[in-house]
């Protein structure tokens, strides 16, 4: 067989299995592609001797058993923020240069235990806070889609930059990706791929480096809704090492793919529609609804009457969890320590890696977060922020308990926009960004970005379906509808 | 309420991040930018709303109070910028 890379979970899985490649191949295509794609900035720390030494196991499992897990020989990247024994896990920050954590997180533990091959470790925005993946200590991860022949080169979108890139790229046949705010789900957007966010406490987030607390949740990102299927499944399920974890059944998702929608109701929220949003995004979503209908779906009209709210209160909560989480970075216990002067103390210790280790954006929301959490501001700030979340939160149990099965959404308010474009806006509007999927993590929802189209000047487009909690299965399978209807099956033309 | 340098400094302070003098004018600045956006917050009537604990109503899950794991003195300081004799080594604390 040729080009393995380009191979999806689902394809690469069934060759295995019928003889017609081996992980060792797979592996190899994948690791000579990311030789090769060193352009896209997408892969940060390369582990082929971990990947060549699983895939020796994983062949040895599939010919010995005929019960090997569904992941079993695959070749993923997992993106920097998880911690990966042994290898360097950064998340993208320089405070963590020379990290070697001592344990595995649960996610990646899981992929292992199920056969899957690490290719190595992926770029994404600083601890993922940006929607850009420019903040990332190792430089901006490159999106492999270009406008037309412009050689301008564009975001990938973040903070799942790095593992979006290499995916739509074909350097791996999936990888792991997180959301706070949407960070799996803009930039599987940007790049032409699918990317789910499971509910909150679907998957365990030990040992995943924490940004807020609270929102953060780990998915897959891939070439596919059935793929995404196949590694949610393979990286749920409850974890005694976090308390939030869920102690539910995991459903065969891939089971669940029936794609029937008939007699579903899609609610299609008034508030989703911005001012001065494109006018491509608007057909986009049309064409979404049309063919929601077309495949038997019954089209409501909802409102979600605090939307508008969902951005200001994730810019409170988030940075506020965020200020407490990277207390932890103090130059004591791992990762960098400023050189100090003679007669510095322990103060200036820290005041000095901090300000060292942290890039400017992690600062900012650092700061943002302890005013909003100081002597005074606590009230008026944090508390009013968690208490429109509740509001949020009601806004989707509201229109669920009405019949809604799930929402339609864009999945980001524009293409992915050129690196360094954004430079001299003020951050909030680089926050503009995650205006569509923020809402699904302040009320702890199953998103899923599905590409259906593309922009005049041919970059991937996408749209968001939103579930109820714990109903992943009907989620993925509402969107494996979308993508039959949809058809999208668009590559971007090979520059790196 | 408008942040000046004062304020800018003090919160530097209480995150442990220096920041140089002349840089808290322009940090000020995009304080202000972003809490200006989150002074939207205020229209929404929060009357008798209860602030949220936690996104998925859960109890959370007790456990044979017993010691799970330990003796790991070499992994704990494996990371460490500066360990010496078994310990953590920071700056002098205590004069």
């Amino acid at each position: 067989m040729s080009d393995l890379n380009k191979l999806g979970l689902a394809e690469a899985r069934d060759a295995l299995r019928k003889g017609e490649t081996t992980s060792k191949e797979l592996t190899e295509a994948c690791l000579a592609a990311i030789e090769g794609a060193g352009a896209l900035n997408a892969f940060v720390h390369h582990t082929p001797e971990i990947a060549l030494s699983q895939a020796a196991k994983a062949d040895a499992r599939l010919k010995s058993s005929e019960e090997a897990p569904a992941m079993c020989g695959l070749p993923i990247g997992i993106k920097d923020l998880f911690c990966t024994k042994g290898v360097p896990s950064q998340a993208g920050s320089r405070i963590l240069e020379g990290f070697l954590p001592e344990y595995e997180s649960t996610v990646s533990q899981q992929l292992f235990d199920n056969g899957a091959v690490m290719l190595g470790k992926l770029n994404m925005d600083e601890f993922a806070m940006g929607s850009s993946n420019e903040t990332s200590i190792y430089g901006n991860a490159v999106n492999p889609w270009r406008r037309g022949n412009d050689a301008a080169e564009l975001t990938p979108g973040g903070s799942s930059g790095g593992s979006a890139s290499a995916v739509a790229a074909d350097l791996c046949l999936a990888a792991t990706g997180t959301d706070t705010g949407g960070s799996i789900r803009q930039p599987a957007a940007f790049t032409g791929i699918t990317g789910i966010k499971p509910t909150y406490g679907r998957c365990s987030r030990w040992g995943i480096v924490a940004f807020a607390s609270s929102l953060d949740q780990a998915g897959p990102m891939t070439k596919s809704v059935r793929d995404a299927a196949i590694m949610l499944e393979a990286i749920c399920g409850h974890d005694p090492k976090d308390s939030t974890s869920a102690d539910l059944a995991v459903p065969n998702f891939e089971a669940a793919l029936t794609g029937d929608v008939r007699g579903k109701k899609i609610g299609i929220p008034k508030e989703y529609r911005m001012d001065g949003m494109p006018d491509e995004i608007e057909a986009l979503w049309q064409d979404g609804i049309a063919m929601m209908k077309d495949a038997g779906a019954e089209i409501v009209d909802i409102s979600l009457p605090h939307t508008k709210y969902a951005l200001p209160a994730y810019y409170v909560i988030a940075p506020a969890e965020a200020s407490s989480n990277l207390a932890r970075y103090d130059g004591v216990r791992y990762g960098h320590r400023a050189k100090l002067e003679q007669g510095d103390g322990i103060t200036e210790m820290y005041e000095k890696t901090r300000a060292e280790g942290f890039g400017p954006e992690v600062q900012r929301r650092v700061m943002i977060g302890t005013y909003v959490l100081s002597a005074g501001f606590y009230d008026a700030y944090y508390n009013r922020a968690r208490r429109v979340r509740t509001l949020i939160k009601k806004d989707f149990e509201d229109v669920f308990a009405r019949g809604i099965d799930s929402i339609l959404t864009p999945a980001t308010p524009s293409a992915a926009f050129g690196l360094g474009e954004m430079a001299d806006a003020d951050p909030v509007q680089m926050y503009l960004n995650d205006v569509f999927t923020v809402t699904v993590n302040l009320a702890g929802l199953p998103g899923i970005a599905v590409p259906t189209g593309q922009d005049r000047q041919g970059l991937p487009l996408g749209l968001q379906l939103i579930g109820r909690p714990w109903e992943e299965a009907d989620l993925l399978s509402s969107a494996y509808a979308l993508e039959q209807a949809a058809g999208f099956v668009a590559k971007a033309d090979k520059w790196w | 309420m408008a942040i000046d340098e004062n304020t800018a400094a003090r919160v530097a302070k209480l995150a442990r991040i220096k920041v140089a003098p002349e840089s808290l004018g322009a940090l000020a600045g995009e304080f202000n930018g972003i809490l200006g956006f989150i002074e939207q917050l205020n229209e929404v009537d929060i009357e008798g709303v209860e602030p949220m604990t936690s996104v998925t109503p859960q109890v959370l899950k007790r456990r044979v109070d017993e010691v799970t794991d330990g003796d790991q003195q070499g992994a704990v300081l494996k990371n460490a910028p500066d360990a010496r004799e078994g310990f953590f080594a920071v700056p002098k604390v205590v004069e």
